[in-house]
């Protein structure tokens, strides 16, 4: 399906919308600002079990009328210390566990912790595992902002766009099972490489994909950018100065929303992220209706990057050849002493990390997604953190919703985006 | 990253702006530069790489804690700082023991430590001097231990069910 609309027009003025001004003018009060605050100002709980709230966040509302003027979040009600619990796991079984703290984008934390460990090792990862590494972390960017789409144009009203999104997404989980035999979870990056090569099919079935979800994304732009109320509820709510952003450490699509172009993709490349050709999507007013565009975006791109990895997957291992480090392959247990040695030393003890620290960074569907791993020389971490986008991004709610209609706070949570998997770990 | 002497020569920046004894000492590790301070000079130094050095580190991306049992000093906190310009990483960190984990609050340099900040005091028990509001983040308000220090015991906590519900007094409350 063509895009209809003509291209040379800014963005923002695309859409063809009817415009229907707030009654007295942009300038005039919102509702519920005449009253008065002593008498007015009433506490209220939204959450934990809210269903605008994407998973188990708690606030603490201040309201005057309709109008927020604090909002605090509380969370930790999904801490279930995982964290805490990877330091009882062998440097291998970690992966896992980590991959279950940001539940829509499990390939990053999985991949991140990785990395922080192949530093720790000095392992090199083989050029096709790393091509294959980057076509996975962009389908599950894709399937975590379709997720966002269908969950946050539900709590904007639009129904319909939650299941189409969800259609979009299982297709992807059809691909990471082919992959992993895995749809969610798949512990499929490995430290050193993946653990499998793709099937036969793989390409195919991804390169059918493609086209598939171009034509799907201006479907659901043609739904949505001309839906009058999501307009309303998006344009000009939730806008934080960059300066203020940049205080808070946000990242991510909020980070470029507001016009500041960082992505860890281009401006320190990992995994080889550096020999694909990429735009990174920013916005110019920082509004929520930017947040959205900026993520509708990175989709295009992403299928832009699987493209190129696709055709310049390059030939050879998919995981290192260093024994201390990656199992053996299977055939040769029957054979060779050596590899029976090594095999069985990996699955029951695990692989010994020298002592360091280090701290690897990369570039989630949410922002900068930060491993901190100790390693004290055994064959088990002393200390695994994740620096998770969501957690610090979550900070800045109230800086988008305070001094706003109590509506708008549902339309920044959404477009917040934060994953309580993550937050509370 | 700055190399192994960038990293001296910031460290040699800092002492000179800060006193000898606010660096402790420089790791250059796996291609990472880790500066290390005295806990009492942490704001100072953050202070000082933010706002005057010559190659300012103007974000603050990660702050968390470790445990280094059973070294001595234990505790750890560690800053993450970023130059977005240059595409350069720092990293600081700071020593604490156990018997008086103080470390004065970074808040007012960067208002994204507020999280962090309280999460590390949740689950080390480090002491930020000067937060506006430390509390537990993630655990319960009640809470007694810092459950991420090495000595606390993984699975320590009894879990409730109907048949040990008799086992654990007062489950009800």
């Amino acid at each position: 399906m063509s895009d209809p609309r003509p291209t040379d027009v800014p963005y923002r003025e695309r859409e063809q919308s009817v415009t229907i001004e707030r009654l007295g003018g942009p300038d005039a009060p919102v509702y519920g600002t005449a009253l008065e605050p002593e008498t007015e100002l009433f506490t209220i709980n939204m959450g934990p079990h809210h269903p605008a709230t994407h998973g188990v966040l708690r606030l603490l509302l201040t309201l005057e009328g309709e109008v927020v003027r604090s909002v605090t979040p509380l969370i930790g009600y999904v801490h279930t210390g995982i964290e805490k619990s990877c330091e009882d796991q062998a440097y291998w079984k970690v992966i896992p566990f980590v991959e279950r703290m940001d539940y829509l984008a499990y390939y990053y934390n999985a991949l991140v912790f990785c990395m922080a460990v192949e530093q720790l090792v000095e392992e090199e990862v083989p050029p096709r595992a790393q091509y294959l590494r980057v076509i996975h972390l962009e389908l599950n960017r894709i399937a975590s902002h379709l997720f966002w789409l269908g969950t946050s144009a539900l709590d904007l009203g639009a129904i319909s766009i939650l299941w189409y999104a969800l259609r979009d997404r299982e297709k992807i989980l059809d691909i990471f099972e082919m992959s992993s035999g895995q749809r969610l979870h798949p512990r499929y990056f490995q430290v050193g490489g993946v653990v499998e090569d793709i099937p036969p099919g793989f390409e195919q079935k991804v390169r059918a994909f493609i086209p598939d979800m171009e034509a799907r994304i201006d479907q659901y732009e043609a739904i949505l950018d001309r839906n009058e109320i999501l307009l309303q509820r998006l344009k000009h709510v939730g806008q934080v100065p960059l300066e203020t952003l940049l205080d808070l450490g946000v990242s991510g699509p909020l980070l470029r929303a507001a016009g500041h172009p960082w992505d860890l993709r281009k401006a320190m490349p990992y995994s080889s992220y550096d020999h694909f050709d990429f735009k990174i999507p920013i916005g110019t007013q920082g509004d929520n209706y930017d947040r959205y565009r900026v993520r509708m975006a990175e989709m295009r791109e992403s299928l832009r990057i699987v493209e190129q990895a696709l055709d310049g997957l390059p030939e050879g291992r998919y995981i290192t050849d260093n024994r201390k480090i990656a199992l053996p392959p299977r055939h040769e247990l029957a054979t060779s002493m050596e590899a029976l040695i090594h095999h069985f030393k990996l699955v029951t003890e695990g692989f010994r990390v020298p002592p360091g620290e280090v701290y690897a960074a990369i570039e989630s569907p949410r922002g900068e997604l930060g491993c901190f791993v100790l390693a004290d020389g055994s064959a088990k971490p002393a200390r695994v953190h994740m620096r998770d986008p969501s957690f610090v991004n979550l900070q800045a709610l109230r800086y988008m919703a305070e001094g706003r209609l109590i509506a708008d706070l549902i339309a920044s949570i959404a477009m917040l985006d934060p994953i309580l998997g993550g937050i509370d770990r | 990253m700055p190399d192994a002497t960038g990293l001296e020569l910031i460290a040699a920046a800092v002492r000179e702006r800060l006193g000898d004894e606010t660096v402790v000492g420089t790791d250059y590790h796996r291609e990472q530069a880790m500066l290390e301070v005295a806990p009492g000079s942490v704001h100072d130094t953050i202070a000082y790489l933010k706002e005057e050095a010559d190659e300012p580190f103007e974000l603050l991306m990660s702050l968390h804690g470790c445990d280094y049992f059973p070294a001595e000093p234990r505790l750890g906190v560690h800053y993450q700082l970023l130059a977005m310009q240059r595409t350069d990483r720092l990293g600081v960190k700071t020593r604490v023991g156990v018997e008086e984990p103080r470390v004065p609050t970074i808040v007012d340099l960067y208002s994204g430590a507020d999280f962090q900040e309280r999460e590390v005091f949740d689950m080390f028990g480090v002491v930020f001097d000067g937060h506006p509001d430390l509390r537990r983040i993630l655990m319960p308000e009640d809470y007694e231990g810092h459950p991420q220090r090495r000595d606390f015991p993984m699975g320590g906590e009894p879990v409730l069910f109907t048949f040990n519900e008799h086992e654990i007094p007062r489950w009800y409350e």
